[in-house]
């Protein structure tokens, strides 16, 4: 039997008839075509898949499309804004928070919930709100370097701009 | 990997979620936060035939306290439970808990009832309703802690009971949770929980044998005036911990006792 998904991803509207084993990991890439949230384990450990809904950062490989049904989410793909990049994205690259770049989009959308609760973390701070994400690669330093930068530029008056861009998911 | 195929029910109430349970039969689970199912389930160790999605209920995440009890509704997530004021100044011990429980995601989907039913032994939550003598509370009956957690995943509730609350005592004397893993995220290899209430200690240690333990041995010789590192000794007496890839048995009973001195020491 199939169920409907009537989701707003990124600010658009989306309506499908979905198996319920349907993971929305899979009817993200699958079945809408966004392939930027990644996955990277079978254990819900790696938060290669990390996304929002309503706001709070989930992996996208625990929960099924059916539950999503009249949810607003957000993925990688909804934070650059008129083809510039979020201030997260711009510091993963100006901090070379990445290698290989796999587990990226899921530390970003990690990231951007962090800064969401807590606009100024400690390094600490960062560490442990980025807990639920694996990198094989960078050994995490640029990473938690990438987020401190990302957080002053962020400060301040420019916070609205990077809150929108998560919340509202990208127009 | 992709879940057996199941069939759907979203329900809107205890009752209606009650009923499509007897509807659908003893392979029919309930879904909350599926933290601990949903991975079960891409493993295929789990192959439920039907789903009931307990998420609609309304009012099933309420924090509160009546009295002298902190009463924990079975939707309320790990986020609002470690976040919650009321929770922070009845019983901080399990605010303090909560944040520990699994990373950000997690907490944001897993809930205080899943974790209670689904009775893993690496579980925080029931170590802490055993020995503060927790209730309970299904849509038939109110069931003692030390009643519930019977074996390993396996509880005293029937196919088609759903756990709605959880009834802890108010605590907010010196207390003090444990828990030795070897990344931020993972479960405890070993958990130690040690918390006063009324004067006396009460001690429980998670992951060290099929369900949560209550330390009496521990509470005993701290009523007889034992010092920590005296009463600790008993935290592994008349245990029989499997081994697994992280600990062997030896190991966490070593863990139980290190853990417990630390958690009365460090209590606050
Ligand atoms: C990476 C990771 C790390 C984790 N780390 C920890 C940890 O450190 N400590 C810890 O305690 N947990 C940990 N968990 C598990 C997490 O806390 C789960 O959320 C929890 O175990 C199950 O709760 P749930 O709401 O997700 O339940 P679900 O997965 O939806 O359900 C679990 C089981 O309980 C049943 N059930 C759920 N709710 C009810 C109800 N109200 N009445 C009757 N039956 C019900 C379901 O049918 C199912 O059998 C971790 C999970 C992950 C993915
Ligand atoms: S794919 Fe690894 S946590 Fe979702
Ligand atoms: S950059 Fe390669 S996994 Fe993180």
């Amino acid at each position: 039997m199939k169920h409907k998904v009537a989701v707003t991803i990124n600010g658009r509207k989306h309506e499908h008839e979905v198996e319920a084993r349907l993971l929305l990991v899979h009817y993200l890439r699958d079945v809408v075509g966004l392939t930027g949230t990644h996955i990277g384990c079978d254990t819900s450990q790696c938060g290669a898949c990390t996304i929002h809904v309503d706001g709070k950062a989930i992996k996208s490989c625990t929960m099924f499309a059916v539950q999503a049904d009249g949810r607003n989410l957000t993925t990688i793909e909804g934070l650059a804004k008129e083809g510039k990049l979020h201030p997260i994205q711009q510091a993963f690259w100006d901090e070379h928070g990445l290698q290989c770049g796999y587990c990226t989009p899921g530390f970003i959308m990690a990231a951007a919930y962090l800064l969401e609760q807590n606009p100024n973390p400690t390094e600490d701070e960062i560490r442990r709100g980025l807990e639920g994400n694996l990198c094989r690669c960078t050994g995490y330093v640029n990473i938690v370097k990438s987020v401190q930068s990302a957080a002053k530029v962020m400060g301040g008056a420019s916070t609205t701009a990077g809150r929108s861009a998560v919340t509202a998911g990208g127009e | 990997m992709i879940p057996a195929a199941f069939e759907y029910a979203k329900a809107s109430s205890v009752d209606e979620a009650v009923k499509l349970l007897d509807r659908l039969g003893e392979d029919a689970k309930v879904l909350a936060g599926g933290h601990s199912l949903i991975p079960l389930m891409r493993l295929r160790l789990a192959q439920p035939k039907a789903l009931v999605d307990i998420n609609g209920i309304k009012g099933l995440d309420h924090i509160e306290v009546k009295g002298s009890k902190l009463h924990v509704g079975a939707l309320a997530r790990h986020v609002q439970i470690h976040s919650s004021q009321t929770v922070k100044e009845s019983l901080p011990i399990l605010a303090e808990v909560a944040a520990e429980v699994g990373d950000n995601q997690v907490r944001n989907m897993g809930t205080m009832g899943g974790v209670i039913a689904h009775g893993d032994a690496a579980g925080d939550y029931p170590t802490l309703a055993l020995m503060l003598d927790a209730d309970i509370v299904t849509n038939k009956r109110t069931i003692p802690a030390r009643d519930f957690f019977k074996d390993i995943f396996t509880t005293a509730l029937a196919a088609n009971e759903i756990v709605t609350e959880v009834v802890f005592p108010v605590a907010n004397g010196p207390h003090k949770y444990i828990k030795f893993r070897r990344r931020l995220f993972d479960w405890a290899i070993v958990g130690a929980a040690a918390q006063k209430v009324d004067g006396h200690w009460r001690v429980g240690l998670t992951n060290v044998g099929p369900t949560p333990v209550r330390a009496k041995a521990v509470e005993d010789a701290l009523a007889k005036g034992a010092k920590p590192e005296e009463a600790a000794q008993h935290a592994s007496d008349g245990l029989n911990p499997a081994g697994d890839l992280r600990a062997s048995p030896e190991y966490k009973k070593h863990l139980a006792r290190v853990l417990t001195k630390r958690a009365i020491e460090q209590a606050q």
